[in-house]
């Protein structure tokens, strides 16, 4: 656009034609009126005349423009220019200043979507938090405690001792009557709440949730370094999410790690599969758009015409929750067509060396053939050195025997591993299949299936598939194949020769694996998917891996969607598209990569003042402390596959968590049924070392975990604290047991507990479950949410144009940062100020209550750590039934004791603490060495003098902190970076340091993510390189310097052989249908019942007017929606009721009441709605007419199920990490029935 | 010929996710104000739909535009001079607010105040024009992303003749679904209709640049304007009483740039440039009798800024060099006048419109490869065309007055600029057929390339 030199005092007055009626006055008029008119009359040229024009022009004008970000969970991490005029906010429009991306292909910019352009809104909205808030109930009791008692500790015991007092206020909960209080008033609440729980029932009881650390790193750190400070844990967001894929864990032995979405240009053929990117990803989804011009194939599985369906030349659409069958097939004929009858040299080389398809299975006799069994170890070999129970074999095609090749996890922990953790052949090939060898036989294998109704396991639907292998009898005896020939077994693929039932033809509908057969679940016809197959694989041949698949929420929101991911991820690495720019998976469900990851962890765990930190996993939390564990109609085993050895017997879900915790595999908080500081006390009054204690103290059955009894009251959790969360209104899964059980106040369940036949057999039942277990809940919140409302105390928190922080997501490779536009308003203050002033009253309030204590931290055996091999073999030996000693660190948890200067809490928080060099900081495995960076802390944030924190580096301001964390992560410190590489490389014996060398002097701080968008550096925090300005992809560095993946093999895997993963049937991918909940719980079945109610599949996907239940209180996004909450349904369900669009109905079932508005549209699929996620309670929600309350959010109609393979611990990549694995929150299984009701509505 | 230049827009419907950035930017800058607080400079309509304000495009109920008389002049649609004279008290073609929305908002503050009860206390919706609560019962945006539910698609304007002229092709099924989105702002018409409707004189249309703008003081609030406009983007302030309508933002072209909503665009859709134009050729090609010649009148309308002779009479008639040579660097230019694959809307309205649009070309392949075919063979690449998900036909209703050859032609050039992307992406040859077949050569369909997928801030604006 051409650039000009001001408003010109010109226009041109169109006037009409020359020969119409009226003409003749504007002939006339021209000698009247100013201007020359045109030779034809139609116009006029006039001088002058815009003066009122300054109107705009006065609008337009600002005094200074701030660059801030949105630190909402949505992946943005969007940069934008705040406009700022007489110090008010006036809009923000998105920044365009990022670092070009090169020369051929679209930029970053801009980024942002309507939501976050809707964001200023809320800065002077009436649903501002513009004070603290207390209950008022709750205000008054402690007043009058506090005056009498005059110790505001005392007082808080008192009121939550009184069982009376204690459920008038929790019974208030979310029913109004909120009444300002005083900063210092409230702050003395919530501080004398945690003084007294750490006293008289432990740090432990104690809770924090913040999710996603990465959009807004500091805010977050701040709460998390308070809580791991006095012992309190936090909860885990990611698995509770259902965002984690925990097929990632499974097959890569990574958390999530994902492309940036500069990379969807460089792939050939990309497959968005239930993941609707403009909605979604709005910011990135322009690529997708782009890439299609360059030929990029474009293919949308979704259910519905979805958003991004309109960009995609293909659409596929499966019923809700069948895709896994769908990737089976396709993977049926990647196998049959690129594999087997023909091979294809650039997959059959990326196999061998990348995957586990060579490695050598055991197989165990079953019913007259075959079930595969484990992975055959050096161990089995003979071989009795170090690690041999962690060293894989496979087939030498040179010499026909078992070789051991480098990589395994047996190489990473080990003296003689040094140097040999690598994936470097050295020469040798291993055998793929067994098929052809001299020495082989066929034997038969079954294999479960999972797809049919009958027999008598899993949900009535178990049944086997009786297919060949090619085996081998070993000297020593044990019979072997190979993942490859189990695979094709699996997968339906035969070959000449081999014994067993296989499917005819691709028209075979009856077996799993056919194309015919998808179609019979799916509804994609056999072909399509057969078509597709082929596109995607040939397409990956010739493009040499550049073929992706982009997945979302809905795909990995299902009970059994690892099960789904492990079939595409079969796909991918069937073709040799993992680790590779352009192709691979794009996992995009709520992960916002935590560049700056290890600078933030070290905050946010105080990892430099004490260690280890409490960390739960969310799910399993919430599951036990809302009990809706109470609620599982079903027995665990109903899941066990058909040749499974009934393990689960007798048991509940819950069991089964017990169990984990009792192994060590998952965390569990509070931990015993005991105080911990009370635990260490003991110890030392004894003179006994606390291990042995508690250990004692377990054999003796005098201590239990507070797992196996959580409705005890010594049992229940006594505080939690919501930040940057809206629990309630958003994640909460099953939010009807959240109210009645975990806070005690109104509710709209309606599920029946479980009958006397299904109840747990370890965990204590007690015949009233508990309503009101925690005494306070605390939220800082800057608008009223679902969680306000319901909180005990609210403080009021800047919002993001208030402060300063850092944010930074997957989706693109900055760092940004926010800023203050304007100071936070009224008695508003940042989540780092607000966290600093709890902890001095906390520290003050702790003298004479607290002091120092010793506190007995129980974890899990950690991935990334040696932990992960302290139970060989995948087994699930239960000290408690006698298969083995308890050994704390090997059987059971580890356990310390971390010693804590209650008084010293906020001292520390403001500085950072010794432990940074002198342990070093833990970076996947890595240690980070940060003399340096800690020296040129204490010289840029200055040092404390005196007190607990002398000599320390300064913390004492949001932007030291966004400075530390930058100091301390390789991703934006070079040094650190290269170091970290060095330290690697002796490890894996292959050259890496390269990669950060071109950035090793670079220091990235606040001042400079405030300049510009700042691109990180190479790091061994990740698995990908952006060496030389590349586009990050994950796993390159495992592709190109044969870095093996953080697995048992250090390949990626495809079975995965631990007990209970056979005992569920999933040990190779397999195809599980959605949960039959009329069978599990006893809803109606899916249908229409003739007149006035339609049973239907719930899918609660990400809304297009929000983010989360961020925005949709938004008046902007209301505007542009339907005002308030909605449920989108097919024109049949519709008619089948009566319901036209915008009719309100109600969806009703066991767990909770929705009152919503209707779409009707015809994009939607028949026997499905989507309530898109998190539409809150506090906007345009009537009452409801089931149960005459208000009615409930998306979540009210949903629970948690938990899976037992998610509870799997101390085994290789199946160990617990913080967000890396546990069970997942899923929620997409469910059923509602749908009403149309009265249309007129009483609020 | 009179040399004049024009800031123009043309926005690529082909990658246009629907995002309503642009309408959140725009009315955040511009009109979250009281007296606008349903006004929307710039919207964003899910098609098939009914648009906002509901069926704005029955020009047969709103009267809005030019349509030509017996003789073959043009003449307002809403009446002559008299005709408006008669009703300028009342004028009964207004879309009423029910046609836009009515706008709400919500008792916020309930939440944080409400005294102790029995249950969550709520916000409830209250008319921000009468203050009193109300249901929510339209929007601006109601049918969003619908693809035009059974309910509210029938009535699409669009639809409703396609119905008339080919039956029942456009049915609302599952599986037959397709939308897109459509973007709008002011046209900032060559021949305004808007401007001729006024009695006051007071809109006027910038020499420097084109802007269509309103005098906000010498606005009396007629409200002739309203009706005059067939695209029905110029508003009435209920509080301030004057006409207000998209300004093209001029307070930031003015310094350099580009509109909010353009900047503001994450589906990089939308572009921004200078075109020269001969103002006296605008009213013959306003005048052309046939609908289906109205498109190519207009680009008749436009001149060549490479040419010689246009640039010499341009710096005659004023044009400042510097915009000569933008008209000249116009990606706006390109995509309408050299790669022909930007379209008018509705250039039935023969307002000469200055918002253009790339038409949505995909999904273009499935029907023709379930057949058995690879649609993105050059051999079948053009039948595929046929095979869209989106009728042709109803894209010719709001392009080119319903003639498909123009939208085909432009499909095909994307087409065909894809099939041989996908050669040079996967290192074949491509074959020169297709773009031969479309009238380009390499060099043309990967500049073409550039320009709509590479688009760079500095080439798009």
């Amino acid at each position: 656009m051409g650039s000009r030199s001001g408003p010109e005092a010109e226009g041109v007055n169109v006037r009409e034609p020359t020969s119409e009626p009226g003409a003749a006055f504007l002939r006339a008029g021209r000698f009247f009126r100013p201007g020359t008119p045109a030779p034809d009359l139609h116009s006029v040229r006039l001088t002058g005349g815009r003066e009122a024009d300054a109107f705009y022009r006065d609008r337009w004008s600002h005094d200074k423009v701030v660059y801030s970000t949105h630190g909402v969970n949505c992946t943005g991490s969007c940069r934008w220019k705040v406009f700022v005029k007489d110090g008010v906010i006036t809009w923000e429009t998105q920044a365009t200043d990022y670092p070009s991306v090169g020369p051929d292909r679209p930029e970053y910019e801009p980024r942002g979507c309507p939501r976050g352009a809707a964001f200023s809104w809320y800065t002077y909205s009436p649903t501002r938090v513009r004070y603290p808030y207390v209950r008022g109930v709750l205000l008054e009791l402690y007043r009058e405690a506090r005056a009498r008692l005059g110790d505001p500790v005392a007082a808080w015991a008192e009121l939550t001792g009184d069982p009376e007092r204690r459920r008038a206020y929790q019974r208030a909960r979310g029913k109004g009557g909120l009444v300002r209080a005083g900063w210092d008033e409230a702050v003395e609440i919530v501080a004398a709440a945690h003084v007294h729980t750490v006293k008289a029932y432990g740090p432990d009881r104690i809770a924090g949730f913040s999710p996603i650390p990465a959009m807004s790193i500091v805010s977050h750190a701040a709460g998390a370094r308070f809580h791991s400070l006095i012992g309190a844990a936090m909860l885990s967001f990611y698995d509770w999410y259902a965002d984690l894929p925990v097929a990632s864990p499974q097959v890569f032995g990574d958390q999530t790690d994902v492309p940036e979405s500069g990379d969807w240009w460089d792939a050939a053929y990309l497959m968005m599969w239930g993941s609707n990117v403009p909605v979604t990803r709005t910011p990135d989804a322009h690529w997708m758009a782009e890439a299609r011009y360059r030929g990029q194939k474009v293919v949308a599985v979704s259910p519905d015409y979805a958003d991004n369906t309109k960009f995609a030349d293909e659409w596929l659409h499966p019923h809700p929750g069948t895709d896994g069958a769908l990737a089976l097939a396709m993977g049926h004929v990647i196998l049959r067509e690129f594999f087997v009858e023909r091979t294809t040299p650039f997959f059959d080389d990326y196999v061998r060396r990348f995957t586990d398809l060579p490695f050598l299975v055991t197989l165990g006799e079953r019913d007259g053939a075959f079930t595969p069994a484990k992975f055959l170890r050096a161990a089995d070999l003979g071989d009795t050195g170090e690690g041999a129970a962690w060293k894989l074999a496979v087939l030498d095609e040179a010499t026909g025997r078992p070789a051991v090749p480098n990589g395994s996890l047996g190489f990473r922990w080990t003296a003689s591993g040094e140097g040999r953790w690598n994936l470097d052949l050295q020469g040798l090939r291993p055998r793929l299949t067994l098929y052809g060898e001299a020495a082989a036989t066929p034997v038969e294998v079954l294999l479960p299936r999972f797809d049919t109704d009958g027999g008598e396991h899993g949900q009535g639907r178990g049944d086997t598939v009786r297919r060949g292998v090619p085996a081998l009898r070993l000297e020593g005896g044990a019979l072997v194949t190979t993942v490859y020939d189990l695979l094709l077994a699996q997968y339906g693929v035969g070959r000449e020769g081999l014994p067993g039932r296989w499917p005819a033809s691709y028209d075979d509908p009856d077996t799993p694996g056919t194309p015919a057969w998808q179609e019979r679940h799916t509804s994609v016809p056999a072909a399509q998917a057969a078509r597709v197959a082929r596109e995607f694989a040939r397409t990956a041949e010739e493009s040499r891996g550049r073929c992706m698949i982009l997945m979302g929420a809905g795909t990995n929101h299902w009970f059994h969607s690892e099960t789904i991911y492990r079939a595409f991820l079969a796909l991918l690495a069937l073709t040799g598209c993992q680790g590779r720019n352009g192709g691979g998976w794009a996992h995009y469900v709520g992960q916002e990569k935590c560049r700056p990851i290890t600078g933030w962890a070290t905050l946010a765990g105080a990892l430099d003042w004490s260690r280890p930190p409490r960390q739960a996993i969310g799910t399993g939390w919430f599951f036990l402390h809302t009990d809706q564990w109470r609620y599982d109609t079903y027995p665990a085993d109903v899941l066990a596959s058909p040749l499974g050895t009934g393990r689960f017997r007798g048991l509940a879900t819950v069991d089964l968590l017990a169990r984990s915790a009792r192994l060590g595999w998952m965390p569990s908080y509070p931990t015993f049924d005991r105080n911990p500081l009370d635990l260490a006390d003991e110890a030392r009054a004894l003179g006994r070392d606390p291990e042995d204690h508690v250990v004692a103290e377990l054999r003796a059955g005098r201590l239990k975990f507070a797992c196996e009894d959580p409705d005890d009251p010594a049992n229940w959790p006594r505080v939690l604290t919501l930040w940057r969360a809206n629990l309630l209104g958003s994640s909460a899964k099953g939010a009807e047991y959240f109210t009645r059980h975990l806070l005690g106040t109104h509710s709209s369940l309606r599920a029946r507990e479980a009958g006397e036949d299904v109840r747990p057999r370890d965990v204590r039942w007690h015949a009233r479950a508990p309503e009101g277990k925690v005494d306070l809940l605390l939220s800082l919140d800057f608008r009223m949410t679902s969680s306000t409302l319901l909180s005990d105390v609210v403080l009021p928190a800047a919002t993001w144009y208030e402060k300063h922080d850092l944010s930074s997501t997957d989706m693109h490779p900055y760092v940004h940062s926010f800023a203050p536009a304007v100071d936070p308003p009224w008695q508003a203050r940042t989540d780092f100020d607000a966290f600093h002033a709890i902890a001095a009253r906390f520290s003050e309030l702790a003298h004479g209550h607290l002091d120092t204590r010793h506190d007995l931290v129980a974890t899990a055996l950690q991935h990334d750590t040696p932990g992960e091999t302290a139970q060989p073999g995948g087994t699930d030996l239960d000290w408690r039934d006698g298969a083995c000693e308890p050994v704390p660190g090997a059987t059971m948890p580890n356990l310390a004791v971390v010693e804590r200067d209650y008084t010293a809490v906020a001292a520390k928080m403001a500085s950072l603490g010794p432990l940074a060099e002198r342990l070093g900081l833990p970076a996947k495995g890595v240690v980070l060495h940060p003399e340096e960076e800690i020296e040129q802390l204490k010289a840029r944030n200055g040092v404390v003098r005196g007190g607990p924190a002398d000599g320390r580096p300064a913390l004492d301001t949001a932007v030291k902190a966004c400075d530390t964390v930058l100091a301390l992560s390789g991703t934006t410190n070079g040094r650190l970076a290269t170091q970290g590489f060095h330290t690697l490389e002796r490890r894996t014996g292959r050259e890496l340091a390269h990669l950060a060398a071109e950035h090793e002097g670079r220091r990235i701080s606040y001042a400079d993510t405030q300049a510009a968008p700042a691109p990180v550096i190479t790091s061994p925090e990740w698995s990908g390189s952006e060496s030389g300005g590349r586009r990050y992809s994950p796993f390159t560095l495992n592709t190109e310097h044969l870095k093996p993946w953080h697995t048992l093999s250090g390949r990626q895997h495809f079975f995965v052989d631990h007990d209970w993963m056979h005992e569920l049937g999933e040990a190779l991918p397999v195809y599980r249908p959605p949960l039959d909940i009329h069978r599990l719980f006893g809803e109606p079945a899916l249908g229409a019942d003739g007149h006035k109610e339609v049973t239907v599949r719930y899918l609660t996907p990400h809304n297009k007017w929000s983010i989360h239940s961020e925005y949709q209180d938004n008046l902007l996004m209301l505007a542009l929606s339907r005002g308030g909450q909605v449920i989108w349904m097919s024109a049949e369900d519709a008619a089948a009721i009566g319901v036209a669009d915008n009719d309100w109905i109600e969806a009703v079932n066991r767990n909770g009441v929705v009152v919503a508005r209707a779409v009707v549209s015809h994009r939607m699929p028949p026997g499905t709605v989507y309530m898109h996620h998190a539409q809150e309670r506090t906007v345009n929600v009537p009452r409801a007419e089931t149960g005459g309350r208000r009615g409930g959010i998306h979540n009210s109609l949903t629970r948690v199920l938990l899976k037992p393979t998610h509870l799997i611990g101390g085994y290789a990549q199946l160990s617990w990490a913080f967000n890396y694995l546990g069970p997942t929150g899923n929620q997409r299984d469910e059923v509602t029935v749908i009403r149309r009701r009265r249309q007129e509505v009483r609020y | 010929m009179r040399v004049m230049a024009q800031l123009a827009m043309v926005m690529n419907l082909d990658k246009c996710i629907g995002c309503h950035t642009c309408s959140v930017t725009c009315k955040q800058t511009w009109t979250n104000r009281q007296g606008t607080e349903y006004v929307w400079f710039n919207n964003v309509e899910t098609r098939p739909g009914l648009g906002y304000p509901r069926r704005y495009e029955d020009q047969d109920k709103w009267r809005g535009g030019w349509r030509l008389d017996r003789r073959g002049r043009l003449r307002l649609r809403q009446g002559g001079r008299l005709h408006k004279l008669a009703s300028i008290f009342a004028n009964p073609v207004m879309p009423t607010l029910q046609d836009y929305y009515e706008p709400w908002t919500y008792d916020y503050r309930a939440l944080t105040d409400a005294p102790l009860g029995e249950d969550y206390p709520v916000a409830r919706p209250h008319s921000l024009i009468t203050g009193r609560p109300m249901a929510v019962e339209w929007s601006p945006n109601w049918d969003d992303d619908l693809g035009g539910a059974p309910e509210h698609a029938a009535a699409d304007p669009n639809v409703e003749r396609l119905r008339k002229e080919v039956g029942e092709r456009i049915r609302f099924q599952y599986e037959q679904s397709f939308m897109f989105y459509l973007p709008r702002i002011c046209e900032h018409c060559l021949n305004p209709a808007c401007a001729a409707a006024c009695p006051s004189g007071a809109i006027y249309k910038r020499a420097e640049d084109g802007i269509v703008l309103v005098d906000q003081d010498g606005c009396r609030g007629w409200r002739q304007c309203v009706t005059g406009c067939p695209y029905k983007k110029i508003y009435f302030n209920h509080r301030t009483g004057k006409a207000e309508k998209c300004t093209f933002c001029y307070p930031r072209t003015e310094v350099g740039l580009p509109t909010v909503c353009s900047e503001t665009c994450v589906g990089r859709l939308r572009y921004l440039g200078v075109l020269l134009y001969d103002a006296d050729r605008v009213t013959a090609a306003a005048s052309v009798a046939d609908e289906h010649d109205l498109y190519e009148a207009q680009l008749g309308v436009f001149l060549d800024p490479e040419d010689p002779e246009t640039r010499r009479a341009a710096e005659r008639d004023g044009v400042p060099h510097d915009w000569i040579e933008a008209a000249r660097r116009s990606p706006v230019h390109a995509l309408i006048s050299t790669y022909r694959v930007a379209l008018p809307l509705h250039p039935e309205y023969r307002t000469l419109p200055m918002v253009w649009y790339i038409p949505p070309l995909s999904p273009v392949v499935e029907e023709v490869a379930a057949a058995g075919h690879d649609g993105e063979d050059a051999g079948n690449l053009f039948g595929a065309i046929d095979a869209l998900r989106i009728p042709v036909d109803y894209l010719a209703g709001l392009f080119t007055a319903g003639d498909p050859g123009p939208v085909r032609a432009a499909l095909d050039r994307l087409a065909a600029m894809r099939a041989h992307m996908r050669a040079v992406n996967l290192g074949r040859d491509p074959d020169p057929a297709a773009a031969e077949a479309v009238g380009l050569d390499a060099t043309s369909i990967e500049d073409l390339f550039r320009l709509l997928a590479i688009a760079k801030y500095e080439d798009r604006y």
